[in-house]
């Protein structure tokens, strides 16, 4: 076997089609062509794959990138969502929904929490009353390790569908530079091209921000799925309902930070609550297009009670390095459909590693300002 | 039966061409996931974690065929530069397959990311909660995958330079198997160290009777 080549006449070797007469030189020329060529297909497969050589695809990096572009670069923040405040506390389950879902926090048991409020927009110096709209979002940790990370809004609707038209959005929301605010002209047009949005434009326009955090329901928006341990499948949308509702609200818009304040008062005085209530789909329910509410008619089941007892600066808090990635879920909760889903985690990471490598100081990046500093 | 010493142990050659398909699928998994945001995203973050310990567990297997078996050696003719980047770059694919796996695990460990290979396992973490190690680390990870993704090419080339342009027995060596139908076989052959090699070898009649079986 191994002399056999070299006993074999050369005749008897089958003729390779683009076989060279000879082993001369300059024959060679089309082997070596042959070897680039395919070392160059494999780089131009992998630029495609990357996205390096198709610029016209939507990108996390190219969402964030639009996002400092509307919001300027604050070294050390989140890009989105950027002003907020740690909490902490735990989930106590009723045992409600655990028919639903698998997922042992819904059983009557605490589960720690480690979450964060926020107002929407990448600025973490903008006015408290600059947005009707709070969000939050939590960490909540299994005894198994598992985790349910969640980020949940004070509206009804998403404005948007898709990552492509949230990335329209925030095109048309940019600040032009010669007024500080965004071009009416270019927003109408992205609003008259997105007829998605008349949900979201319809209560936004009698929307209020809200004087406190405490106060306010936050909700998923995006649907996902509950799997039980038979491995039934429910699509469910979940939020926050709040057991305080004062009137206290109304006195919004003294000031400019007067969130942070209003939630230490609060929690001085004793722990927030919300109720979990989880909202189960019927069939035909749209579970991929969050500018879509579902009927008011669903029935709702309260899953348990999110209490909330400590609050500390997102600087120093344990909330600061917490990537609140909607996709981090434990077994028993599922993703749905929806396409803002995937691009929130994608978006979300590429955020993450910005501000982390803000927060190490690596080279080639801007170290956080000093709280001291900070307008 | 005798191995053929100018090729590959069979669980060298296994493995070789399972984690060229793994590896390479694995990079070009991975630079899709980043640069996603549809929902191909998430279906291929889902592929890429499993498959990076699966990729893990073949290397580890991988280096104790390597140390168990002597690959074939080169070709005594090949100049020393080549034979010094050959080796080079072998123990740098090595190195890579092996720390890739563990930069990514790494990596979300320091990020107090669950580990989740899928809906229900769950890896414990292997890095403290850190911000700048997780920065550090995941900033490694698209590096040393540029890397691999670089050494793989030089490897790929270099495999194609042997089997097309010197025609020495090195690619047949990885292809083995069925050599009668690798390329090298088909081409026609110069006379090589590695030939001079096999003729020295076959001069021992345990190996001839292999050969006559053969």
């Amino acid at each position: 076997m191994i002399d056999r080549d070299s006993t074999r006449p050369p005749l008897s070797t089958p003729p390779a089609a683009n076989s060279p007469p000879t082993n001369s030189a300059p024959s060679h020329g089309r082997w070596w062509a042959l070897i680039v060529a395919v070392v160059a297909l494999t780089v131009a497969a992998f630029g495609y794959v990357g996205s390096w050589l198709a610029p016209h695809r939507l990108t996390p990096k190219k969402l964030v990138n639009q996002l400092q572009d509307n919001a300027g670069t604050h070294a050390g923040y989140r890009r989105n969502h950027a002003k907020g405040v740690c909490v902490s506390g735990y989930f106590e389950g009723n045992g409600g929904a655990a028919e639903y879902s698998e997922a042992p926090l819904f059983g009557k048991v605490r589960t720690t929490v480690v979450g964060r409020f926020a107002i929407p927009g990448g600025n973490p110096y903008a006015p408290d009353s600059s947005v009707p709209i709070r969000s939050m979002a939590l960490r909540l940790t299994q005894a198994n390790g598992e985790q349910w990370r969640t980020g949940m809004n004070s509206m009804p609707v998403f404005p948007v569908a898709t990552p492509q038209a949230f990335y329209e959005q925030l095109q048309a929301q940019q600040p032009d530079p010669a007024t500080g605010k965004p071009d009416p002209a270019k927003l109408k047009a992205f609003f008259a091209a997105h007829p998605e949005t008349a949900a979201f434009r319809a209560w936004a326009k009698t929307a209020k921000p809200s004087a406190s955090f405490a106060t306010d329901s936050y909700d998923s928006l995006n649907a996902f799925d509950f799997v039980n341990v038979q491995g039934k499948r429910q699509s469910v949308r979940w939020r926050m309902a709040p057991y305080v509702t004062d009137s206290e609200a109304a006195s919004a818009g003294i000031g400019t930070n007067y969130l942070d304040a209003d939630l230490a008062r609060r929690l001085a005085q004793g722990p927030l609550r919300w109720h979990l209530l989880v909202t189960l789909a019927q069939p035909g329910d749209p579970t991929n297009d969050a500018t879509k509410a579902w009927p008011d008619d669903r029935s709702t089941v309260d899953a348990g009670t999110l209490v909330i007892e400590h609050t500390s600066p997102q600087s120093s808090g344990p909330c600061r390095d917490i990537n609140y990635d909607p996709l981090v879920l434990p077994q028993g909760i599922e993703a749905s459909d929806d396409p803002l889903l995937p691009a929130r985690s994608a978006a979300y990471a590429d955020s993450y590693l910005r501000r982390t490598s803000e927060e190490a100081h690596l080279p080639g990046t801007t170290a956080p300002a000093a709280p001291e500093k900070q307008p | 039966m005798t191995r053929d010493p100018n090729t590959f142990a069979l669980p060298a050659r296994v493995l070789h061409w399972l984690m060229a398909l793994l590896i390479v699928a694995m990079l070009f998994i991975g630079v899709g996931m980043v640069a996603s945001v549809s929902a191909r995203h998430a279906w291929l973050v889902g592929i890429h974690k499993p498959l990076g310990i699966a990729i893990l567990i073949l290397v580890v297997a991988r280096i104790a065929v390597r140390l168990r078996h002597r690959p074939p050696p080169l070709p005594a003719e090949l100049p020393p530069l080549q034979k010094l980047a050959a080796l080079a770059s072998h123990w740098l694919l090595y190195a890579l397959m092996l720390a890739m796996p563990l930069v990514g695990w790494a990596m979300l460990s320091a990020g107090g990311y669950p580990v989740m290979l899928s809906e229900s396992l769950r890896l414990p973490p292997i890095f403290p909660v850190s911000t700048t190690g997780f920065a550090v680390l995941r900033h490694a990870h698209t590096w040393l995958a540029m890397l691999l993704f670089v050494t793989f090419l030089a490897h790929m080339a270099a495999a194609l330079y042997h089997g097309l342009i010197r025609r020495d027995g090195v690619l047949a060596s990885m292809l083995g198997g069925a050599p009668s139908k690798s390329l090298d076989h088909q081409l026609p052959k110069r006379t090589t160290g590695r030939d001079n090699h096999a003729a020295i070898v076959s001069a021992d009649p345990s190996v001839n009777s292999s050969v006559d079986l053969g």
